[in-house]
């Protein structure tokens, strides 16, 4: 059953040096806040998944978190580049970054299989790109039609961490809007993690939302506005201007190191 | 007529390649942009689908991102990301895939991973494949929309993200890739359609004020000249209007 608690007591309890972790939400949702709080706890070793990594993941890598990342696709979203990850990868600053690359669709399917109890899932993909050299993608062939098709291997995250628009007293959570994969990440993980905008006393159904059920979630942490600059739909809006402002931010150590000391 | 820059002529260009009734499975930025242009001027019912797993989004301003709220707000569906690249794409459903490319080469293979070195020490990382290798695998055909330099133009791409012809006739046939693969590339400069024959890009239209040698110079392999190369028609007023009018609430 999921324990309501404070964010620090949250990330304390949830996250270790040396963990795999998943701060998932697709654009939406992206629980900044809970990541924030994982640079001030200085956690290390980190190996940080995520789809799009996004400027939340950029920081993290930045602050010296990350060991290791999984991902599709690391842009700063109708921006441009994210530096701290680019500087981690061309310059190895502040530390060398291994990476292990995917297509969103590999990385959707990757999560899935982990949440299914899978240890790998099939596709259509990857053929002829320089992608499939990974370690995570193979070649399989159909048992029923022979057709050579294409296994990633699962993923199965120590934690995941997500953001949502409210849960009840108990830790059930409710999630709308663009849902991503967060539903496949928190199953697939052995420990989740949820800030909320609100805690209510009970959740009134949507039929358009995801319920993560208290027992699939370890922790809820209310964190109003824990998803800025992304955003909570029907709470917030994206702040695309500070998405464009990271851009200068982000491009020199100087400017990053005065933004992190700003964090910690 | 009033005048215009190329990136307004590359955006109506982009846009006429959609006709309306169809599916088209949207990038974000410039493939964004001519695909909302398409549907605010001739073709109100396309059908926009972003990878962000919003299903006939009608957009009334440009998202800066594939997630903006404005698409969930106005999609006809909402559905998880696995569920967008299993259900819809990979099937072969989506007529069009719309997308752009950091670095393309005559087969049409598109390269947003790395620049220069070798993967594991590359000049310019560059952000990844995102949805673009099964959009330009399973869709049943593929529009590139992308600003031509020479550097972004070659005749081989560093790296293969998104599988364009391969090295080839008969390679996505080998690969097992379902969709027919890139139909056109827009520029700013103009179009370019793979020869059916040797499935190189060659040099179809061009836009008003735009010569041979022009594009010749900012194309890194030896460009060649369709027969029957066509003038394309600069932008109409309406077209512009439309296009100006999105920008502007963009920008709001």
């Amino acid at each position: 059953m999921a324990e309501i608690v404070s964010l620090a007591e949250a990330v304390r309890l949830a996250v270790r040096d040396g963990d795999a972790v998943a701060m998932e939400g697709f654009t939406h949702l992206i629980p900044f806040a809970a990541g924030h709080e994982v640079i001030r706890q200085g956690r290390r070793d980190l190996t940080l998944i995520r789809m799009t990594p996004d400027v939340i993941y950029d920081q993290l890598i930045g602050a010296g978190c990350a060991r290791k990342l999984i991902f599709s696709w690391g842009g700063n979203p109708g921006v441009g580049s994210l530096h701290r990850f680019r500087d981690a990868v061309e310059n190895g600053w502040p530390a060398p970054l291994e990476l292990e690359e995917h297509s969103h669709a590999g990385m959707a399917n990757r999560y899935v299989a982990g949440a299914s109890g899978l240890p790998f899932a099939v596709l259509r993909g990857y053929n002829g790109t320089g992608l499939a050299a990974s370690g995570s993608i193979r070649q399989i062939d159909c048992p029923f039609t022979g057709e050579t098709l294409t296994a990633v291997s699962a993923l199965r995250p120590d934690v995941a961490i997500i953001h949502a628009q409210r849960a009840d007293r108990l830790g059930n959570v409710q999630l709308w809007g663009i849902t991503g994969v967060q539903k496949e990440a928190v199953l697939s993980s052995e420990r989740a993690v949820v800030t909320v905008e609100e805690i209510v006393d009970s959740l009134a159904p949507r039929p358009d939302a995801v319920v993560l059920p208290a027992w699939t979630v370890t922790y809820v942490a209310h964190v109003p506005d824990g998803a800025h600059p992304s955003y909570a739909l029907g709470y917030s809006a994206r702040d695309n201007d500070s998405y464009a402002k990271w851009d200068r931010v982000s491009r020199d150590r100087e400017a990053f190191s005065e933004w992190l000391a700003g964090i910690l | 007529m009033s005048s215009y820059t190329s990136d307004e002529m590359m955006a109506v260009s982009a846009a006429r390649m959609l006709r309306d009734g169809t599916t088209c499975f949207v990038g974000i930025g410039l493939p964004s942009t001519a695909a909302n242009l398409a549907r605010a001027t001739h073709a109100p019912g396309l059908v926009l689908i972003y990878e962000s797993g919003t299903i006939g989004a009608k957009p009334g301003s440009l998202p800066l991102s594939i997630g903006d709220g404005i698409l969930a707000e106005t999609a006809d569906a909402v559905v998880s990301v696995p569920e967008i690249f299993n259900y819809w794409l990979q099937p072969g459903r989506i007529d069009v895939g719309f997308l752009g490319a950091a670095q393309i080469d005559k087969f049409g293979n598109i390269n947003t991973t790395v620049i220069g070195g070798d993967y594991g020490k590359p000049k310019v990382r560059l952000p990844g494949a995102g949805g673009a290798p099964e959009i330009a695998a399973s869709c049943r055909e593929v529009i590139v929309v992308v600003r031509q330099t020479k550097r972004s133009f070659v005749a081989q791409v560093d790296f293969v993200t998104s599988v364009g012809y391969g090295s080839g006739p008969g390679d996505r046939e080998r690969l097992g890739l379902t969709g027919a693969g890139p139909k056109k590339i827009i520029t700013d400069l103009g179009v370019m359609e793979p020869d059916p024959g040797t499935l190189e890009f060659t040099l179809t239209g061009v836009y008003p004020g735009v010569s041979v040698d022009d594009v010749r110079e900012r194309t890194g392999w030896d460009l060649a000249v369709a027969p029957g190369l066509s003038a394309v028609p600069a932008p109409s007023a309406a077209e512009l209007a439309a296009l100006r009018a999105l920008q502007t609430r963009s920008a709001e």
